[in-house]
């Protein structure tokens, strides 16, 4: 049902580019499958196993690991909630508590118009900010309960066209420029690289 | 007190609301240190790193300059992976050099990659860093199109691919051999070492050079201004500036580059310049020093100087430069259990120790913060404890191939050790309600 679309199957094959061993790119196309479809779908991990090279249920087992990838549909916006040490001391459990009152939710669950999923998560690095969350994994740094609810008011009015809808990470990718790549260095080119082989014979002749 | 006047070396640019861009890092000096190097040797690039003393910044603290010299001499190709995947509790300050000086850290990466002779680079940053992601392609594409990273670099037959690669969600992968083990596209469970020492056998069996963003972003200044500069700042074993970030209980919380083994704990957390004391009136209770898998410190511990050795020998360490302040208010049972928690869900489940360890003290805990623990709960989670981290020592030993196990053992033995009757108050507590309550029975009626 959900195949990587032309365009992204382009973007896919770029991406694999760039690894010396195809499957050093899964993680990065996986990402991609849940920007084009909001979570990752069965077609969609079968279709990256074909670019990969590998099996889908290698593909279904790396997946599987990380917590962000999602394998059922989710909220077009995911409110992670950090309760972690930082955040705990400073009123993280209680916007927690909060959000699901707010939200009619708990912690991994979406709400029925299909808008917000909730998750109580662990450090995300602005801990001198808290307590934080991220929406969609952008950041809102000492967020009080007033301000929650704008937000969310905020984002399902539809105010919010900063935050991209879930699976919208980076919107600026990487593109190295054909003449100016260097290429992949394989495992099996054991060559010296030119400038320290060069450097030896510069000190070999002084 | 000693608040120094030490140059800011990894956060000058920060107070530019463009420090990102090229144009900002290149009008400040940025990609000298490159035109710089390219002049000289490998070999004497790699001098400067090891004359500086730079330790690494991400937790362990080894000295970058001795880690570069694990690899085999001859063996290529090798590979340099940045490990930009900081998800340590209380850390963060690689996010705000991702984000805010970008091109800092692609200098650094190419100084390294030059000094070790790197064949290409992958840079790792966690997948929930949205803005880094983006920053960081940007300011790679700019890098490239400009010629310092990619072909024939500035003119030279110097030529590498930084490629920027992100992660999806794992605590665990900010550990070498599991980051390699992501890279590779695999589930991020973490190598047994030996023999898999990345420097030896590392991304795609062969010699790997895993540096932290920070401890890369130190590495333009040290070669623009040379070993011995860098040198001069700090104390012996812990040399140049470094990055805290001081959260919790505090009046201003905040990140702040200080002088490294000079300045103290009292310092960061009570000078008007830095945290400015503990919040309203209120007495600091405990701190964390090194991020959540760091034994917490005490009153006692405040006029330790930020230096490696003096706090290790203290029984704790200084790991990802994170500083949690609690103060009296702080419920020392909640805020154990919470980062026994973390351990618990962020274990990878390939030694039996961590994976079933972790998981009952969460649950021991649990119970009883909920008024269900037994009096021989506290016994149970120092056995259990001492299963994964034998004779809960600092440092700590291991039945596990990596420590995230041990690590969930440090705030149990701090918390334990320390606020005993804390835990013994909510047990005495769950006993009497168990035991004095007069229970009455009664046949159901069922007129």
């Amino acid at each position: 049902m959900a195949r990587l679309s032309p365009d992204n199957v382009t973007l896919a094959l770029e991406i694999i580019g760039r690894y010396p061993r195809p499957k050093s790119a899964l993680i990065p196309l996986l990402h991609l499958a849940q920007e084009q479809d909001g979570h990752l779908t069965d077609d969609a991990m079968a279709h990256i196993a074909e670019l990969v090279g590998v099996t889908p249920a290698e593909v279904l087992g790396t997946a599987s690991f990380y917590e962000m990838f999602k394998m059922e549909p989710v909220g077009r916006y995911v409110v992670n909630i950090c309760t972690n040490i930082a955040c705990q001391l400073l009123g993280g459990e209680e916007l927690l508590e909060h959000a699901e009152h707010r939200l009619g939710v708990r912690p991994g669950q979406t709400t029925p118009d299909g808008l917000f999923t909730v998750e109580d998560v662990e450090c995300i690095a602005a801990c001198t900010e808290a307590p934080c969350l991220q929406v969609n994994y952008r950041y809102f740094h000492r967020i009080t309960h007033d301000e929650f609810d704008q937000l969310v008011d905020d984002l399902a009015a539809g105010r919010r066209d900063d935050i991209p809808p879930h699976g919208t990470l980076a919107r600026v990718r990487q593109h190295i420029p054909p003449e100016r790549r260097a290429g992949c260095v394989l495992p099996e080119d054991t060559a010296t690289p030119v400038w320290i082989a060069s450097a030896s014979t510069e000190e070999a002749e002084a | 007190m000693a608040i120094t006047d030490a140059p800011k070396i990894i956060t000058s640019r920060l107070g530019y609301d463009d420090s990102h861009t090229i144009n900002r890092y290149v009008a400040t000096g940025g990609y000298q240190a490159l035109r710089k190097a390219l002049t000289m040797s490998p070999a004497a690039v790699a001098e400067q790193v090891k004359a500086a003393s730079l330790l690494g910044r991400g937790g362990a603290g080894f000295p970058a300059g001795v880690k570069w010299g694990l690899a085999p001499a001859d063996v290529w190709p090798r590979y340099l992976v940045v490990n930009g995947d900081e998800s340590e509790p209380g850390t963060y300050k690689d996010r705000i050099l991702m984000e805010r000086d970008p091109h800092q850290l692609i200098e650094g990466v190419l100084l390294a990659c030059y000094a070790i002779g790197a064949g290409q680079a992958f840079l790792y940053v966690r997948g929930e860093m949205a803005l880094a992601q983006e920053r960081i392609a940007e300011a790679l594409n700019d890098a490239y199109q400009a010629g310092y990273v990619g072909k024939g670099i500035l003119g030279t037959d110097y030529s590498i691919d930084v490629v920027l690669t992100w992660g999806a969600g794992a605590y665990i992968v900010g550990e070498e051999t599991a980051l390699i083990e992501s890279l590779e596209g695999n589930r991020g469970m973490p190598r047994l070492k030996p023999p898999f020492f990345p420097a030896a056998k590392g991304l795609y069996m062969q010699p790997t050079i895993v540096n932290n963003v920070e401890t890369l972003s130190n590495l333009p200044w040290i070669v623009a201004n040379g070993g011995e500069a860098f040198a001069a700042l700090g104390a012996e074993g812990s040399k140049g500036t470094r990055m805290f970030a001081v959260s919790g209980h505090v009046r201003n919380p905040g990140v702040f580059e200080v002088e490294y083994g000079v300045t103290t704990f009292r310092d960061l957390i009570y000078a008007p310049v830095y945290a400015g004391g503990i919040r309203g009136d209120h007495q600091l209770k405990a701190f964390i020093p090194g991020g959540g898998s760091a034994p917490w410190f005490f009153e006692e511990h405040l006029d330790l100087p930020l230096e490696k050795v003096t706090v290790d020998k203290a029984g704790s360490m200084l790991g990802s430069g994170a500083i949690v302040v609690m103060d009296d208010t702080t419920d020392a049972v909640k805020a154990c259990l919470r980062l026994v928690r973390f351990y618990a869900r962020e274990s990878c489940g390939k030694c039996t120790p961590c994976r079933e360890g972790t998981t009952w003290l969460e649950r021991i805990l649990q119970r009883i913060l909920d008024g269900h623990g037994r009096p021989s709960d506290l016994e149970l989670l120092l056995d259990v404890s001492d299963n994964i981290s034998p004779g809960l020592t600092w440092p700590p030993k291991q039945t596990t191939i990596c420590p995230l196990g041990p690590s969930a053992t440090a705030p149990i033995a701090s918390a334990l050790g320390r606020f005993r009757d804390e835990f013994e108050a909510r047990i005495t507590v769950a006993e009497q309600a168990r035991t004095s309550v007069p229970v009455e029975l009664k046949a159901p009626s069922h007129a």
